[in-house]
């Protein structure tokens, strides 16, 4: 960066008549403001890992993750908390896709992109990713939780939360991989005579697999990391034992943390410490998963 | 596709491709009825706010909730002036926009003017963690690592505590740097190289291309990204309900413990209030309230974008 920099002022040096020094010295104050900015977002990384890793080692161990809670913060366990994760994830993960895909197919390829009815479902979604999540929460105590459903404080509750939080962003990550898909493949395909759902199953739908993995990771790293609508629908308690079904009590690993982070005693704090970073190991190979998908199918057409 | 082969002159579908053409229709159709689900789900959040605000205001009336400076709902004999959380609310929001508004705009000339492809080769994906750090995450950071070692030591008016309206302010600030980045960089991205290349031409210098040119051709999509940014600091509700102490104090200063109106409604579902209780009806009053102002600005957002933008070429 700074060879850059120095050429430059070396030009500048140059036109003596259009360069005063004033004007290089607001360029240098300039790129370090810019520095500055880049300096902390990169920082602020690195600090959260550290003071995690430093707070949290200690409890880092296998007791960590077979281990149910304890009043005794050195036999403290989240195992309760992964496999309620697991449940959730999992459970609103298939669904989402289910519903993403469907609707995503709809509005790429059978609505007209201009129609009263698509323009209504894509502004829907807009509003729907502009929803604070705490707000899904509220649909989530009224309706679900209570109500008309009245599923009680369950997996079942969070998994349908959850579902409804990360659909915006399902859908619009399947209907980009769907767009990406050239439409001579859909012609070629109507050429020999395929119907439009032959040609959008066997054809549109495999070229968009990995565009839609990749979304559909992302989806399900915000559902594991959520927390502020699991708060209002019971997950931030003790439970030691793992979910056996969709009606079953649960928490899951970012309500534990908070739930640890929020004790007086500094030990507990430490297995709140040990448990964002089996999160954050988690999310890391997610993601990394996403890549790997990403790099392997990169086509170009 | 075996209609291809037994394909006669006519050109009317054969008896298979008929009876294919009449299951689309019904794909068609079910794939619809996916499509607006979504629909149903805004529909739903709305449904569920508006009858509870409805009966609050009939138990507490307008006057009480917006006239009032004492916010105690979950108190015997309870208040409910909601004040103390709008002011709240503001304060970790003006905080967490001073540091991500220019704080991403910033990164984001850095990427797209400075910044070599190594250095963005390493940049980038850093933020993108950022950007996937769940907020739990960050709240336990406030509280570890911002409150002790930096709001205290920078806000030099009053005392910081360990809870703090500033502290969590920060922290949300830092949470939402990556996003307002991402946001800036496309606005940036929108604006024709032509134009810069022209600044450059005139011997304008980086500082000058980027302040002159850039953020000015650029400026309804970096005004639409900040306005987003206020409204996810507005909606956060994990850090600022582990970070700020969730005392509603009527106050301006931010070294105090404050809430906001998401980490109240946090707070208040924590209690467990059983349906139809003054507490859970306070839940839907403040989450209407919450979801109205949202809803507000991502519309004015949006807004922004399509009325004042500059189109070239």
């Amino acid at each position: 960066m700074s060879t850059t920099v120095i050429t430059e002022s070396r030009f500048s040096a140059d036109l003596k008549d259009s360069t005063s020094s004033s004007r290089k010295f607001r360029d240098k104050i300039f790129l370090m403001g810019l520095w500055l900015a880049t300096l902390i977002g990169v920082l602020t990384l690195f600090f959260l890992v550290l003071s995690t890793l430093l707070k949290g080692y200690t409890r880092l161990n296998l007791s960590l993750i077979t281990n149910f809670p304890s009043p005794f913060p050195e036999d403290a366990g989240i195992q309760a908390a992964i496999f309620g994760s697991l449940w959730v994830v999992v459970t609103s993960g298939v669904v989402s896709l289910f519903i993403a895909l469907g609707s995503a197919i709809y509005l790429e390829e059978f609505a007209s992109q201009t129609s009263r009815f698509n323009r209504l479902i894509s502004i829907n979604i807009q509003t729907l990713a502009g929803v604070p999540s705490i707000v899904f929460g509220i649909l989530g105590l009224a309706f679900v939780a209570r109500g008309w459903l009245d599923w009680g404080f369950s997996v079942g509750t969070a998994s349908a939360v959850l579902t409804m939080m990360v659909l915006p962003v399902m859908i619009v990550s399947a209907r980009e991989a769907l767009k990406a898909v050239p439409s001579s493949l859909r012609e070629g395909s109507y050429a020999l005579g395929a119907t439009k759902w032959q040609s959008i199953s066997k054809q549109v739908l495999p070229a968009a697999i990995p565009g839609i993995a990749t979304g559909s990771i992302l989806g399900v790293s915000r559902a594991l990391g959520e927390s502020a609508p699991l708060i209002l629908l019971g997950a931030l308690a003790y439970v030691s034992s793992n979910p056996s079904g969709l009606s079953s009590d649960y928490t899951v690993l970012p309500l534990v943390i908070m739930k640890y982070t929020q004790e007086a005693q500094d030990e507990f704090r430490a297995v709140g410490a040990a448990a964002i970073i089996v999160l954050l190991l988690l999310l890391v190979s997610l993601n990394l998963l996403a890549i790997v998908i990403r790099d392997r199918s990169r086509k170009s057409w | 596709m075996n209609s291809v082969a037994t394909e006669k002159v006519s050109l009317q579908p054969s008896g298979l491709k008929a009876r294919q053409q009449r299951i689309e229709v019904v794909i068609k159709f079910v794939l619809a009825i996916i499509a607006a689900s979504g629909v149903l789900i805004t529909t739903g959040v709305v449904l569920a706010l508006v009858r509870p605000t409805i009966d609050f205001f009939q138990l507490v009336g307008f006057d009480e909730f917006f006239l009032s400076t004492e916010w105690f709902p979950l108190y015997e004999p309870p208040d409910y002036g909601v004040w103390p959380l709008v002011i709240g609310t503001f304060t970790v929001m003006l905080i967490a926009v001073i540091i991500a508004v220019p704080g991403g705009l910033a990164v984001a000339f850095f990427l797209s003017e400075y910044a070599s492809p190594k250095v963005k080769r390493i940049l980038k994906p850093l933020l993108e963690i950022l950007a996937g750090v769940p907020t739990v995450v960050f709240g336990f950071f406030a509280l570890n690592f911002i409150a002790p070692n930096v709001a205290r030591k920078i806000w030099v008016f009053s005392d910081v505590g360990f809870y703090s309206a500033l502290a969590a302010g920060i922290t949300v600030g830092l949470m939402i740097l990556p996003m307002m980045t991402t946001l800036a960089e496309d606005a940036m991205a929108a604006v024709p190289r032509a134009l810069v290349d022209g600044a450059y031409a005139l011997g304008a210098t980086k500082r000058e291309a980027c302040t002159g040119v850039i953020l000015q051709a650029g400026l309804s999509g970096i005004i639409a990204a900040g306005v987003i940014a206020m409204s996810r600091a507005i909606g956060e509700t994990t850090i600022v309900l582990l970070a700020a102490g969730n005392t509603a104090n009527f106050s301006f200063d931010p070294g105090v413990p404050m809430q906001t109106m998401s980490s109240f409604i946090g707070f208040a579902g924590l209690g467990d209030q059983p349906t139809g209780s003054t507490g859970y009806m306070t839940i839907f009053a403040v989450g209407s309230m919450l979801f109205v102002i949202t809803f507000g600005l991502n519309i004015f957002s949006r807004r922004i974008v399509t009325r004042f933008r500059e189109v070239y070429e």
